[in-house]
């Protein structure tokens, strides 16, 4: 087995996930999935005083990559405002990832950000995220 | 037994490594088959020295396309026992064959109040194109539930099929389940209601015998390119009376007798069916393909089938925490689709690819059915005339390092 390919770290973050449950009361929650695969994101945000993320939970179902993005995406945007996770570059959560993904499997590392992104700006907007690919 | 070796030979796609030192292990030929030489070389065979366009040049090149097409037509027909050549229309896949049906038959005969009997099993395409018309005309769709192990709960016959059903639509195997189901009872069940009955046999015309007169179905659809034929080519068959009063499904040439600005007459039978320039070397290729599978022949290749699915799934059930869905073995299709306690089959399917087994992960254009198993996706591996027990092996023993993998 190509031991680079599924790093340890994703197959961790798919055992033990970082931020994982719901919160309740929230400021958004959103919740989408990948009708092709089937995995699930759902990411619920409560906002401080100042606008920035005060906590951020997610939950839901998929494949190792679909749920450790999950993970390493909540735990990125601690503290950032609204404008930020709205710029937040996907390659960045790509690399956050650092492992090489397929086309198909883009959409799975993906999922989350696009999950979070709809949230903050109030509406589903899937071009948001995947308009140029 | 089938010589898988001879047969491989004759598939030089599947003599390649995907990876440096990684044989491909093909096992997805339940969405796509591969095509052996013959095929091909019929199709060059085609295009190098017979192309032109059908049914309009007098000139000697078109007469040989004309009759290349039509040869081809000749053979489908045999292969499943069409009563005649001009019941067996080309359309691009099955899923057009639904649609034409659903458009030039249910859109013109089903009103308000009339319902079309599914299954619970069936593939996206005769469940969408019957969603649309139903929605169009104010026609109820009623399903057949599926038993736990996979097959049709038959119990239910008498009570959803009714004067009230016009259609009753239904798959001969499951493309996920492998379920083969008891076509020519199911089609007389429809057939004692009034209802017609349309077979999907998209899973059944590359791996079964297929007789569309033993079946008495009213139609039947099913794509060339999981046959070992061409992309872009399928098969609607049907009976004559009822293709006679369809209307057109598309209009255009190749379609018409006679032409006028405000009003044309319709040609005969198939072509009526056949508007514009149609896909003649893929035609030409799915009769080489007709060919080929009959000369080694379809029980043989059930036969073959039927012993690489049982040796899987006994060597699947060596797999912790897998668990296989559909019927055992011997009411079995050739495909495996399971799951596997605590990995998504994504994950499976692309550790999979690294050791060159290509399987599916998904729901397999099925996602009803998923549902009904409370799952999103599952993984699929499918079998075909040249798939190996070597082949089983090495996707039992991929798993058994997925497994690895995530500390299983």
């Amino acid at each position: 087995m190509d031991s680079t390919f599924y790093r340890e770290q994703i197959i961790d973050l798919y055992e033990h996930p970082l931020n994982y449950g719901e919160l309740d009361p929230h400021d958004f929650s959103y919740e989408e999935d990948n009708p092709l695969c089937g995995d699930v994101v759902r990411i619920d945000v409560c906002l401080d005083e100042d606008g920035r993320i005060a906590d951020v939970k997610w939950s839901g179902d998929g494949c190792a990559i679909s749920q450790a993005s999950a993970s390493l995406l909540t735990e990125e945007i601690k503290g950032m405002t609204l404008d930020e996770v709205k710029a937040f570059p996907k390659e960045t959560l790509l690399e956050m990832i650092g492992i090489p993904l397929s086309m198909a499997r883009v959409k799975c590392a993906l999922l989350a950000l696009k999950v979070l992104k709809a949230g903050a700006y109030g509406i589903p907007d899937p071009k948001e995220i995947h308009g140029d690919q | 037994m089938l010589d898988t070796q001879k047969i491989r030979a004759e598939f030089p796609i599947l003599q390649q490594e995907v990876y440096p030192g990684v044989p491909l292990v093909f096992l997805d030929s339940a969405a796509s088959s591969q095509r052996p030489v013959s095929v091909l070389e019929a199709m060059d065979t085609y295009y190098l020295k017979h192309h032109a366009n059908v049914h309009r040049g007098i000139y000697r090149l078109s007469e040989e396309a004309s009759n290349d097409y039509e040869d081809a037509r000749e053979r489908i027909a045999r292969f499943i026992n069409a009563p005649g050549s001009e019941q067996v229309i080309y359309v691009r896949n099955a899923t057009e064959g639904f649609n034409l049906v659903a458009y030039s038959w249910a859109r013109h005969n089903l009103h308000e109040g009339d319902e079309i009997l599914l299954t619970e099993m069936e593939h996206h395409a005769n469940l969408v194109p019957w969603q649309m018309i139903a929605k169009e005309n104010g026609i109820k769709l009623r399903f057949v539930p599926i038993l736990e192990h996979g097959t049709l709960d038959l119990s239910t016959l008498p009570e959803l099929l009714t004067e009230k059903t016009k259609l009753f639509s239904f798959t001969a195997v499951s493309n996920v389940l492998g379920t083969v189901n008891p076509v020519r009872s199911l089609v007389d069940a429809a057939h004692s209601v009034g209802a017609l009955a349309m077979v999907d046999a998209a899973q059944a015309a590359p791996h079964l015998p297929v007789d569309v007169q033993a079946w008495d179905c009213d139609f039947t659809a099913f794509s060339g390119h999981k046959m070992c034929g061409p992309t872009g080519i399928g098969i609607l068959y049907g009976k004559r009376e009822l293709l006679e009063a369809m209307p057109p499904f598309m209009g255009g040439g190749d379609m018409i007798l006679r032409v006028r600005l405000e009003e044309s007459t319709y040609n005969e039978l198939p072509w009526k069916f056949e508007a514009g320039t149609p896909a003649i070397a893929e035609a030409v290729g799915l009769g080489a393909a007709v060919d080929y599978l009959s000369a080694i022949g379809m029980e043989e290749i059930h036969a073959h089938e039927q012993y690489i699915t049982g040796y899987a799934l006994e060597a699947l059930s060596e797999v912790p925490g897998l668990r296989i869905l559909g019927p055992s073995a011997a009411q079995k299709g050739g495909v495996a689709a399971f799951t596997l306690a605590g990995i998504h089959p994504h994950d499976i399917a692309e550790l999979l690819d690294k050791r060159g087994v290509a399987v599916r992960a998904g729901h397999h254009c099925a996602m009803p059915l998923h549902h009904k198993y409370g799952i999103n996706a599952s993984t699929r591996a499918s079998f075909y005339l040249y798939t190996t027990t070597y082949e089983v092996d090495q996707l039992v023993q991929g798993l058994h390092s997925v497994r690895e993998v995530f500390r299983l």
